[in-house]
């Protein structure tokens, strides 16, 4: 197997039983800084963040203020300048399918079918897993997305929307422990959005995935969301404000639109990001 | 129909799309686009080929005329009018001995393609007939373990184009095996990258007889003791090395720049080194290792004539080479016949690269 074994190091003791922790993703004292020709640039500092596990997190905020440097440190794709990051207690010290990640442009490799483009991961993560097993996950995957019909069309030929659902599947096909989403529906229409929310949310409901995603739209943020996360803007970002959603799972948009508590979120949100 | 769909297909894989509007017009499918479409695509470029065949033409006849006068005026002042004369008479006469050499027309070079065509089949015939004759020899000398006997008549002009693009495929395939597998180490690591920089560098704009000079060097030393046809051995490997340097900047290019997104998927996945290259690194890179690998072949061909010209090795090269100095009536014009066929074969073979340049390629926009 691949995935290096995680030692579940942290533990949490309630009434004198220890349980394991419920922290999924630790962000402690972080800090990022990107060397410029004028100097240094301090991006994020002192920036601290705990995720539960199976907790969906969204984070809104300013364009520029240091979301995606974020992400991708916890993704560990972007070296981490001060702090640490911990998932399950083990700090993190570079990429791994632990951590899956949903990119803004889906990222597909065209040359691949979309079954390829699933299997490529899923080949990796479960290589003790039969050809046969690993095509019907990959297959599965593709198939909770409503790919059934392209399995074996080429990742060029598929709409943007189809492609994203294709990353979608790529992703909770290799099971990872948290999944990071960068405005993954950024580059889409509103309707196809709408759509893909609910594709993701259909397999969240089910999968309970601990998950971070990043997003420019309000409405999405409240809909997906266990808790809002609001970053000030840069430099030296934080947490500005955290606000819980408390409507009950699984929700459809219908009730959440019509929720009394909804325009009351809504606004919160919208106040921060105006201030 | 089905037989016309199929072969619009394949004009347009190599690139000859053209010709697409003339089977519409032998099929009588034409609407008023396409009157203009003719004009465009099969019209005009036909008549700039008469245009291009009649300045030939006229200008062969000039210089024709400004030869011969030359020619006059020089038996006058030598020789005095007498000489004249007998030049001028024979001259008009058409007689061999005494015609002006200079640009052949474009009569006389088709009359000289349909000589070397005449030639090659004599000469076929005469290797069948000899196979013929030495076949039961030939037998017996095997069986007795000795070598068979070989034909060992004067090629044909067919046979020194086979000989070429032999000679050009070898070259190619060595340009490939060395360019495409340097180009992917260099890529993949800056430091290498820029450590040999230097050296591709000023190796590159080397001209092709050096490198024909060098590989002499060293394949003359190397072959001395083996029967091996060191020729062909060193023709070959001037033109592979002349060559490949297309193939090895675009393939380090290539994997150099490989979309990010796919690097990190690669790393998010924890790709080990041999999957990263094969499934990610080489597939997105095909594309500009392909538009490389489609300059060497062109640039191989190029140089080929050349360097076939100076190492004596059989084919197109010396073919060109010998009949300049061999100064016959109509060597000229097959000179010029050597020069359409050696154009017409790099025009296809870099069709063919192209096709094959598109169908790797992923996306179908991209290319040309
Ligand atoms: N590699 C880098 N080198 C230098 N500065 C960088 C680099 N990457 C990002 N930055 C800067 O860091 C800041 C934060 O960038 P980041 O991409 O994380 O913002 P973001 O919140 O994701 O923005 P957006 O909402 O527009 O995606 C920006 O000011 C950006 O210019
Ligand atoms: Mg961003």
């Amino acid at each position: 197997m691949n995935t290096p074994t995680i030692k579940e190091q942290s533990t949490y003791t309630e009434n004198g039983i220890i349980y394991p922790s419920k922290v999924m993703l630790d962000l402690n004292k972080l800090k990022k800084v990107y060397p410029t020709p004028k100097g240094e640039y301090v991006v994020l500092e002192d920036l601290n963040l705990q995720i539960m596990r199976e907790e969906f997190v969204t984070i809104i905020g300013h364009s520029g203020c240091g979301k995606t440097t974020m992400l991708s440190m916890i993704a560990g794709l972007n070296p981490i300048s001060g702090g640490n990051i911990s998932v399950l207690g083990n700090p993190v010290k570079g990429p791994g399918p632990d951590r899956g990640v949903i990119f803004q442009s889906p990222s597909l490799m065209p040359w691949m079918t979309a079954l390829q483009n699933v299997m490529l991961g899923v080949d990796q993560v479960f290589s003790h897993a039969t050809k046969v097993q690993r095509r019907d996950i990959a297959k599965y995957y593709l198939h909770k997305v409503g790919l059934e019909g392209a399995f074996h069309k080429k990742a060029i030929e598929l709409s943007q929307g189809m492609q994203q659902r294709v990353g979608i599947a790529r992703a909770f096909a290799i099971k990872p422990k948290v999944l990071l989403l960068d405005e993954p529906f950024g580059m889409l229409d509103s309707l196809t959005r709408g759509e893909l929310q609910d594709i993701l949310i259909e397999i969240w409901n089910k999968e309970k995935i601990t998950a971070v995603m990043i997003t420019h739209d309000v409405d999405e943020a409240i809909f997906l969301a266990d808790r809002v996360i609001m970053m000030t803007s840069g430099p030296k970002a934080k947490i500005g404000d955290v606000l819980n959603i408390n409507f009950e799972r699984p929700r459809t948009r219908k009730d959440v639109l019509e929720h009394p508590d909804y325009y009351q979120y809504r606004k919160h949100l919208i106040d921060f990001l105006e201030h | 129909m089905k037989q016309s769909l199929t072969m619009q297909k394949v004009t347009q894989l190599i690139g000859l799309g053209s010709l697409k509007s003339l089977s519409n017009l032998f099929s009588g499918k034409i609407g008023k686009d396409g009157v203009t479409l003719m004009l465009k695509k099969v019209v005009a470029p036909l008549a700039s080929i008469l245009l291009f065949i009649g300045l030939w033409h006229s200008g062969a006849k000039a210089l024709y005329n400004m030869e011969a006068d030359f020619k006059i005026e020089k038996a006058l002042n030598d020789q005095g009018e007498k000489a004249a004369d007998e030049m001028r008479a024979c001259i008009a006469a058409g007689e061999t001995g005494c015609q002006p050499n200079t640009l052949p027309s474009p009569a006389q070079v088709w009359a000289s393609y349909k000589s070397l065509l005449k030639d090659h089949n004599a000469i076929r015939a005469d290797k069948l007939a000899f196979k013929e004759k030495t076949a039961a020899m030939n037998a017996k000398r095997i069986a007795e373990g000795k070598d068979a006997i070989t034909y060992t008549g004067r090629p044909s002009f067919v046979d020194q184009i086979m000989t070429s693009l032999k000679t050009v495929f070898a070259g190619f395939l060595l340009a490939l095996l060395i360019a495409v597998p340097i180009g992917i180490l260099i890529g993949l690591s800056d430091t290498l990258r820029s450590s040999v920089n230097w050296l591709i560098q000023i190796l590159k704009p080397v001209s092709p007889v050096v490198w024909l000079l060098l590989v002499f060097m060293i394949v003359k030393t190397m072959t001395k003791n083996s029967e091996s046809d060191s020729a062909f051995i060193i023709s070959f490997i001037s033109v592979g090395l002349c060559a490949m340097w297309p193939t090895l900047v675009n393939t380090a290019m290539g994997v150099a720049s490989v979309d990010k997104d796919y690097i990190n998927v690669a790393k998010v996945l924890k790709l080990g080194a041999v999957q990263k290259v094969f499934k990610v690194i080489l597939p997105s890179s095909l594309p500009l290792i392909f538009t490389g690998l489609r300059i060497t072949l062109s640039v191989a061909w190029m140089v080929l004539i050349a360097i076939e010209l100076l190492a004596q090795s059989p084919g197109l090269g010396s073919f060109v080479w010998e009949e300049f100095q061999n100064g016959a009536m109509d060597s000229n014009s097959k000179i010029i016949v050597a020069m359409f066929v050696i154009g017409i074969i790099g025009f296809l073979l870099d069709r063919i690269m192209l096709t094959i340049q598109q169908m790797v390629s992923f996306n179908k926009n991209e290319g040309v």
